[in-house]
């Protein structure tokens, strides 16, 4: 056999692409859903981490330290294999989406509120003083400003979350790798498995290359 | 004589062992236009960001906005909705267009309709000179011009006191003149001002009462042709001395 034939035959492409399009959906459902929940709780994590009183401030950052700290596929192993010993049963999709949301909220926690804290003490002190309240100073004033300064990190970690979906096979999750690597038995052959790696570079690239440009742009002065 | 709209007692300000204002007693009636005058450092921009408590202050001071104890909790955002800041750096919300900055808190604070809150937004606008640039961004703007927009955004909430924080100190000296201009038309209305400011002539011709301080107390307050023309104290000589002859 040749090496095209082996790494790039067409025929099982073909027959293997229906299987790795579906994984391709539940990859796409996996990212979203984890994306959505981490930038929520991400957000939720930053406001308590800068204005909450001690005791939750210091909570905050034990969680944000840890869920930086601990390997994803760990902690995904605990969730869906020990959880389960303490009553805690959960799917395949949440158990990957739950480990997904953790690690990913505590980076974006770290993301917001650098975002926050590079907003000048003036556009505080200009709309506290109007009597804004504390929920419209942020609504109105402080985020819609933090946010074009931290689209360009929040776009990297959703990249990073999107990658790290493929770690949902190991909890048998029909995600895109998971499908490749059942196509590849089925077949005998390996080019499942690339035409995975091309669909992910495909779902990706434009990613990379849309930060790549933002940084470019920030990098040149306000955008 | 009517209670003073804002009573100052014992007013004690610290950095670490630092004192930025040792018991300071004041009391400013309605209408009244107050100039607060003196060396950089001296304490007279940290006592009016104390009235709207952007400084927070020691406990045993007292302050109090129209009968209301300017302390946190509930009823500070009240008090800062009844007192009108205008900063030094402008601070407009640089995401927002001329015209949202003066209609943010109407609709937020005042709960007032959206079309009621451009309405006054528009009036104040074309008070202060700016109607045209509306719907521009405050980047697009001078620094004189921007300053007008903070003044019309603090107006826009019709505060029963206005503060000034050296209003004209970050301004090119060309434009110095449009925003003090836009402050005497101000005077005029019979609003309460609070000025700190650096600029002697307007303090002269506008002020009701001017206060000069120095190491964080009040050296000595009285009418301007009283602190500017007959300085009691020896300080507010030399500080006129070293301001005004040059």
């Amino acid at each position: 056999m040749d090496l095209f034939s082996t790494f790039f035959n067409i025929p099982v492409l073909m027959q293997s692409l229906p299987q790795l399009m579906n994984g391709l959906l539940v990859t796409i459902g996996i990212g979203a859903t984890s994306i959505i929940a981490g930038l929520i709780g991400g957000l939720f994590l930053a406001v308590l981490r800068l204005y909450a009183g001690p005791v939750v401030i210091a909570l905050v950052r034990g969680y944000i330290d840890v869920f930086r700290s601990i390997p994803l596929l760990v902690l995904l192993i605990i969730v869906y294999y020990a959880l389960p010993f303490v009553g805690i049963r959960l799917s395949p999709f949440f158990s990957a989406v739950t480990a997904l949301t953790l690690v990913s909220s505590a980076y974006t926690a770290e993301i917001f509120r650098a975002g926050i804290e590079a907003i000048p003490k003036g556009q505080f002190e200009a709309s506290a003083a109007l009597g804004l309240s504390n929920r419209y100073i942020m609504t109105d004033v402080i985020l819609p400003q933090a946010i074009r300064i931290v689209i360009p990190p929040l776009t990297n970690n959703c990249i990073n979350v999107l990658k790290d979906t493929a770690l949902a096979s190991v909890v048998a999750m029909p995600d895109l790798l998971k499908q490749a690597t059942q196509a590849q038995a089925l077949a005998a052959n390996p080019t499942p498995l690339i035409g995975a790696a091309v669909i992910y570079l495909i779902l990706l690239l434009p990613m990379v290359r849309f930060v790549a440009r933002l940084e470019k742009r920030f990098s040149r002065g306000r955008a | 004589m009517t209670a003073p709209l804002i009573k100052i007692s014992n007013l004690r300000k610290t950095y670490g062992s630092f004192v930025a204002l040792h018991g300071i007693d004041l009391e400013i009636t309605q209408g009244e236009v107050l100039c607060v005058v003196g060396p950089s450092g001296s304490g007279k921009s940290t006592l009016i960001r104390c009235i709207n408590h952007l400084e927070p202050f020691e406990d045993g001071s007292e302050i109090t906005v129209d009968g209301i104890p300017v302390r946190p909790g509930p009823d500070l955002d009240q008090v800062r909705a009844e007192v009108g800041m205008v900063f030094q750096s402008f601070n407009l919300f640089p995401h927002m267009t001329v015209l949202r900055n003066v209609m943010l808190a109407p609709i937020r604070v005042r709960k007032m309709s959206e079309a009621d809150a451009e309405k006054r937004a528009r009036d104040l606008l074309e008070r202060v000179g700016i109607s045209v640039q509306a719907d521009k961004y405050p980047a697009q703007l001078s620094g004189g011009q921007q300053q007008r927009v903070a003044i019309a955004r603090a107006l826009a909430m019709e505060p029963r006191v206005l503060l000034f924080d050296e209003p004209t100190s970050a301004l090119d000296p060309e434009m110095v003149g449009e925003v003090l201009d836009v402050m005497k038309k101000l005077a005029g209305t019979g609003v309460t001002m609070v000025v700190v400011t650096h600029e002697m002539g307007f303090a002269r011709q506008v002020a009701d009462r001017v206060l000069f301080m120095d190491g964080g107390a009040i050296i000595e307050a009285g009418t301007p042709s009283e602190i500017f023309d007959t300085p009691r104290e020896e300080r507010t000589r030399n500080f006129l001395h070293a301001v005004l002859d040059h």
